[in-house]
């Protein structure tokens, strides 16, 4: 797994100085247009005196301090060598933390807009935080510029973002001004577009390829909002669907499948198919033990080969049915063989990893793998495709 | 640490607070009923919980009340948006009626040169052009169908065999496709024909002008050529032959084919399917012999009663299921309509399974005089002297005058199954028709007693078997979604 952030070193720089954006440069020339926010990122060598700004890891500090004695110098700890040219990260002087806002090599990059949400799920992998965290939309504001064209995708989570208001539509606006041709992928409980003023707002954006991931756990009302936490919520996120799809937009159904939510699988699959019959994707993910997942791990936890049939079902049913439908988030040793064509690698790639059971197994490639919290809780079925 | 809670807290307080949507129910069997909503969903209860439900005694605890609940048979506190949900289901399955007619036969000819003694259309012998369609009487009804408000126009060419006036159909084509150059419809043309007298040149036209071809196979040799008589007695070849010709000028799925079940058939339907598997179509329709025509006549039509029928039929199902799965993917037609009806939320353009009924709306025929009917079924009624579905004239009527006439409008109004004594309290009502020409033609009467009713009869038994079938085995309810369109 790979670690996001953590405390740097730095050299002349002002300790009161603000937090910084920084886009990682491997080429010796800087681009004069936006020079405040390009570091030259060393592996050793020359350093053009272009760069107002250096950042380098543990093991070359030696090396950069003899190639250049002025300018501005991050020190990163080693455990950040991931880090490549077209990356960006945040750094704050006086805190000297780190974060890494964007990996331009990896399958997914999501920003985090806020931590505040007004659910409560009883899985939830970021616990909501009352903070006034508005700083964040700004941030993102900022780094969207910073990104390159050609980003492959860009994910918007949070939290819940729409409860951020009007820099939701600001972050959106500037994705579509700057990265016209990346698809954007909101995760949002979807309860404000039952909201038709919002909305229609959202539609009026106008980016080409806006589609939102809404989780709908349960076809009973009572049970969805269980897992939620909070009551009418069933109502307003099916209206909040209902609200997008008249709009045109692009909505994906996220059903996250455990042990409140396993057993009504089949009844959502047809819900979904008779009532929501217009959205664009149905998707099915594991659980991940992280976050509030490891506070509720009796009421949630169940090994996914319990579930097999069930989901089974469901999927099949959907697939049937036409619908676009995919299992994230699982192995395929324990998912029912007539759907692994359609369980997807959808484990972003820095929590990823693979345990000593799938030693020799001929479907790694195809296989969703592991998140790394996995370890606290996983399949007893695990067991490679030898053949 | 953190705060969550339970269960309880978002439950509804239960105990009969429930508000009952509109729904319908029938025994399924001695201890089961089939409850239906308007939307057409249905689901499988005990007699108890039925009863339970009616009276309010339904409990949320029942394993049965959420179900109910989430497929909008019963509203409750636990949320407000189920009837929003219900009304837009129920308009995803009227929308239809708002594109009105978009299937348009023309009858070319009557003349045809098999005599099928089960015909239910009358065909004419004699070759004699008083059978034909003229121009002039094409061109009339070509102005008719391009106002018709749907945005998709299908013109089919039938007969007799319609062939036998091949210059009309190209006459037809390109005149429509002119008007179409401004009109800008999805337009397609469908032959058929048994493909007896056909040439290379006209397949080569079908291929230009983009023509689909449906041809009769009643199922192998012996059957065909026994069921359908012509100078030669070489049917099923002539149809074989011209199926393969046409497959290889047009492209394998723009031909389809149309078996009709006779006494002789009766037997026979898994060598009929055979049939249909060994000639790679991709699913076969059994159909009953409908009482019209020579049919009648001959009394052919009444060479078997339902019952053997739905026999038949139970049989050709089973069999195609095991088809299935065997792996050869392979489809029965009317069932794949009904299902259609059961088990999504979108209605089937079937005429016979309508209500309203599809007459006139979905569908309608100008015959080869002129006369306009309001169905296939209609003009095969009035060829029998029967004239209560002619509509109008295409020389004498306008278009408001056809499509507004009593003629059309009141057997519509009268037949409309949700209101209909016996079918309005059906549970099978969503997914029938009402059908007024066949009950016109059965009991002289546009609702007709259902109970004396042979389409209620049979629609009833496969309705039960179906939902029988798929309750039974959740595989094929599976491979019955998999049916669907």
């Amino acid at each position: 797994m790979l670690a996001l952030s953590g405390f740097a070193t730095w050299t002349n720089v002002d300790g009161g100085s603000p937090k910084a954006l920084l886009r990682l440069s491997t080429d010796s020339v800087v681009d004069a247009s936006d020079r405040q926010h390009d570091a030259y990122l060393f592996r050793g060598g020359p350093v053009s005196p272009d760069y107002e700004w250096v950042v380098t890891f543990e093991r070359f500090r030696a090396d950069v301090e003899a190639a250049r004695t002025s300018g501005k110098f991050i020190v990163l700890p080693n455990h950040f060598e991931y880090l490549a040219g077209g990356d960006v990260i945040r750094f704050v002087p006086g805190r000297k933390a780190v974060r890494v806002l964007f990996r331009a090599s990896a399958n997914a990059n999501y920003f985090l807009t806020t931590e505040r949400c007004n659910h409560y799920c009883l899985m939830c992998s970021q616990p909501p935080k009352d903070v006034d965290d508005g700083w964040l939309a700004d941030e993102i504001c900022e780094a969207i510029p910073l990104l390159p064209t050609a980003t492959p995708f860009l994910g918007i989570t949070g939290g819940e973002p729409t409860i951020i208001g009007e820099p939701f539509f600001r972050i959106l606006s500037k994705a579509r001004d700057h990265l016209p041709n990346t698809p954007v992928h909101i995760l949002s409980n979807g309860r404000s577009f039952s909201d038709t003023a919002f909305a229609r707002r959202y539609a009026q954006i106008g980016h080409g390829a806006l589609s939102v991931g809404i989780p709908l756990y349960a076809a009973d009302p009572e049970i969805h909002d269980y897992v939620v936490q909070s009551k009418g919520a069933f109502d307003e996120t099916i209206a909040g669907i209902m609200n997008l799809k008249s709009l045109g937009q692009e909505v994906e159904i996220r059903v996250v499948v455990h042990k409140q939510t396993y057993k009504g699988l089949t009844e959502l699959s047809e819900f979904i198919f008779r009532n929501l019959t217009f959205v664009d994707h149905v998707t099915f993910m594991g659980l991940e033990i992280t976050g509030f997942t490891r506070a509720n791990m009796d009421s949630l936890w169940i090994d996914p080969y319990d579930y097999r049939s069930e989901l089974r079902n469901a999927v099949r049913y959907l697939a049937a049915a036409r619908m676009n439908v995919s299992v994230y988030n699982h192995q395929l040793c324990v998912l029912d063989g007539s759907i692994h064509a359609l369980a997807k690698q959808s484990i972003s790639d820095w929590k990823n990893e693979y345990v000593a059971e799938c030693e020799g197994c001929t479907k790694k490639d195809e296989c969703g793998g592991f998140f790394a919290s996995s370890k606290i809780a996983r399949s007893a079925h695990i067991s490679p495709f030898l053949s | 640490m953190t705060k969550f809670s339970p269960l309880s807290e978002f439950q509804a307080t239960g105990d009969g607070h429930y508000q009952l949507a509109p729904f319908r129910f029938s025994p399924l069997d001695n201890e089961r009923y089939v409850i239906t909503n308007q939307a057409g969903e249905y689901s499988v209860q005990p007699r108890s919980v039925v009863a339970a439900l009616v009276r309010h005694e339904l409990k949320p605890s029942d394993s049965a009340y959420s179900r109910l609940r989430s497929k909008h048979f019963l509203f409750d506190s636990s949320s407000t948006i189920g009837p929003v949900m219900l009304a837009t289901k129920v308009r995803t399955k009227a929308k239809r009626l708002a594109n009105f007619t978009a299937l348009h036969i023309m009858v070319m000819s009557l003349r045809c040169e098999h005599s099928c003694p089960y015909c239910q259309v009358s065909r004419q012998s004699e070759d004699r052009s008083a059978f034909d369609m003229t121009k002039e009487t094409a061109e009339k009804a070509l102005g008719l169908i391009f106002q018709s408000p749907s945005p998709a126009i299908k013109i089919e060419f039938q007969g007799g065999e319609p062939l036998l006036n091949f210059d009309l159909i190209r006459f037809v084509v390109e005149k429509a496709e002119s008007i179409n150059e401004v009109e800008k419809r999805s337009l397609q043309f469908v032959i058929t024909t048994n493909l007896a007298v056909v040439t290379n040149q006209i397949f080569e036209y079908c291929k230009e002008h983009d023509i689909l071809i449906s041809t009769s196979l009643d199922g192998p040799a012996k059957l065909h050529n026994a069921n359908r008589p012509r100078p030669g007695k070489n049917s099923y070849e002539l149809a074989i032959e011209g199926i393969h010709r046409a497959r290889a000028a047009l492209g394998h799925e723009r031909v389809s084919a149309l078996m009709t079940t006779t006494k002789a058939s009766l037997g026979m339907g898994r060598e009929i399917i055979d049939e249909y598997v060994r000639m790679h179509f991709p699913g076969i329709f059994l159909r009953p012999l409908s009482p019209y025509g020579f049919a009648v006549k001959t009394k052919w039509y009444a060479s078997y009663d339902t019952e053997s029928w739905v026999d038949f039929y139970f049989d050709g199902l089973e069999y195609i299921i095991e088809l299935n799965r065997r792996g050869t993917p392979f489809i029965e037609f009317y069932a794949s309509t009904i299902l259609t009806k059961m088990l999504t939320p979108f209605e089937p353009d079937y005429v016979d399974l309508m209500s309203p009924a599809g007459i006139g709306i979905s569908a309608v025929v100008y015959n080869y005089d002129g006369d306009v009917y309001a169905s296939d079924e209609a003009r095969m009624l009035a060829e029998m002297g029967d004239k209560s579905f002619r509509l109008g004239n295409v020389h004498r009527n306008t278009y408001a005058e056809i499509f507004t006439s009593d003629a059309l409008l009141d057997p519509i109004e009268q037949s409309f199954a949700g209101s209909a004594p016996m079918c309005s309290e059906c549970a099978f009502e969503p997914f029938c028709g009402s059908e007024p020409v066949f009950h016109k033609a059965t009991q002289d009467d546009f609702v007709g007693l259902k109970t004396r009713s042979s389409f209620c009869y049979r629609n009833m038994a496969i309705f039960k078997r179906l939902i029988g079938l798929m309750e039974e085995d959740p595989s094929i309810r599976e491979l019955f979604m998999g049916w669907t369109r």
